[in-house]
């Protein structure tokens, strides 16, 4: 069984449709004790991190995600998940869970495109990854396949060996990054096509050492 | 660097696809999630579905078809017609759309956009825009005019302005229809579309006129949209979704194309 947190942080039903889809048993749920049983956790989101993190401390699961992740269990961050993931974020000056040590930062919109026109915050659209690090979650990936993102904040780790992928949007940046049994993608893998399903079904095969 | 977007558009009448002729004579084209399945196959980037069911009893079909498209498609796709309040969008995004959209409702009440956007986030709410050309006046200083009801209702209201107000009240997106173009065939107006995306920070979507892949080169380049709406020259099988994308990723218009 499968776990998609739920607490209360956006519709998390893509995610669950997306597994269902794929075959693999799963529960979207914020109770702590069914989360702790579940054999791998999917960690979405969407909002703010503010409003996120006053939720996971209301329902005590800042501390549980934590655990499962020392205790080995597999976890998947999608998007704002990701981003709680990392040590703090610059929305709304929050500090988050620090089990990747880094920030979460605002695009900065005097960035510039490719072709010279002004970014867009949000980054809304499909985007390419580039391999950083080899990782099983990432198997299969094509060099032109491209994901879904919708994100104004990005995630910046501390150590360059905790960045899996990156996208250039402006600037480079980490759109996947893991650390040991945890990966997490800045980018909505059940809204990817077959690339984002690809990734989802690699994860829930995945048997991390 | 973001790609742009093709963005099939299905008009739904009580759960069926039809030919946009709006409120008479409605043709069925096909199911709905059938279509949609195929765009998604094909590599559309997204999927935009226009409810166009009179009747408000009947609208609950509309929520039936969102549910299964999103059992089906596993790429973002929105909602539009007949959303007013706050609890219609719910509905519609409980059911698994990624974004509503709202038009004549936000013309008659603007705050639904900035209601929509706190409860949802921005990224949810599109703004529809449907615009006439009526040439530069002193209410209208852009030269291009909101309407409803399919163009034969103006509100006297600046186009470009209320592109400006819909940003600021929190919408994430604008879907800028021109109805003088609609139907036409011969190509987005460009004038427009130009002017409304250098406006705004937020993606525009172009709509109306689509007829030839030229026509969505036209609006990606020049037009400066983020995304092009297409309907009829891919739902009667002149073009498919993969003809188009790779004519404008021929001609160096960046495109998704791996699916």
């Amino acid at each position: 069984m499968i776990a998609v947190i739920d607490y209360e942080a956006g519709n998390l039903t893509s995610v669950s449709r997306a597994l269902d889809y794929l075959g693999y048993p799963n529960t979207v749920t914020g109770d702590p004790a069914a989360i702790s049983r579940a054999e791998r956790v999917i960690f979405p989101g969407v909002g703010s991190a503010g409003a996120a993190m006053e939720s996971l401390k209301r329902l005590g699961l800042h501390t549980l995600i934590r655990s499962l992740w020392q205790e080995g269990k597999p976890i998947l961050g999608i998007c704002l998940g990701t981003q709680i993931i990392l040590g703090h974020s610059e929305e709304h000056d929050t500090a988050c869970l620090g089990i990747i040590d880094g920030n979460v930062r605002m695009f900065d919109s005097a960035d510039r495109e490719d072709d010279g026109s002004p970014i867009k915050i949000p980054h809304m659209g499909w985007n390419r990854v580039s391999v950083k690090k080899d990782h099983p979650v990432l198997a299969g990936l094509k060099h032109d396949d491209e994901f879904y993102f919708v994100h104004s904040y990005y995630p910046d780790p501390v150590s360059a060996d905790q960045v899996i992928g990156t996208t250039c949007y402006g600037r480079e940046f980490a759109s996947v990054i893991g650390s040991d049994n945890l990966l997490a993608t800045q980018f909505h893998p059940e809204k990817s096509g077959r690339a984002g399903l690809n990734l989802l079904k690699n994860f829930c095969e995945w048997k991390p050492c | 660097m973001l790609s742009r977007r093709i963005i099939p558009c299905l008009d739904v009448h009580e759960g069926r696809t039809t030919k946009g002729i709006k409120f008479k004579d409605n043709i069925d084209i096909g199911d709905p999630v059938d279509m949609a399945r195929m765009y998604y196959e094909q590599g559309a980037d997204e999927i935009v579905f226009y409810d166009i069911t009179a009747s408000h009893e009947k609208r609950n079909i509309m929520i039936d078809v969102v549910r299964r498209v999103a059992e089906t498609i596993f790429i973002p796709f929105s909602v539009g017609g007949g959303i007013r309040t706050l609890e219609d969008m719910r509905a519609v995004l409980l059911a698994g759309a990624e974004k509503v959209s709202v038009n004549s409702a936000a013309v008659n009440n603007p705050d639904i956009i900035r209601q929509g956007a706190r409860a949802f986030g921005n990224q949810c709410v599109v703004l529809g825009m449907d615009v006439k050309h009526v040439g530069v006046s002193p209410s209208i200083p852009s030269g291009y005019e909101i309407v409803i009801n399919g163009g034969r209702k103006h509100m006297g209201i600046d186009a470009l302005e209320w592109a400006k107000r819909g940003q600021d009240l929190g919408a994430g997106e604008i879907c800028l229809n021109s109805i003088d173009a609609d139907g036409m065939k011969t190509g987005y107006e460009l004038t427009l579309t130009a002017l409304i995306s250098q406006n705004v920070d937020i993606p525009v979507i172009a709509s109306g006129g689509a007829g030839e892949p030229e026509h969505l080169y036209d609006v990606l380049t020049r037009g400066k949209a983020d995304a092009a709406l297409i309907a009829s020259m891919v739902h009667y099988g002149t073009y498919t979704v993969p003809q188009i994308k790779t004519y404008l990723h021929d001609r160096g218009v960046k495109m998704r194309m791996g699916w």
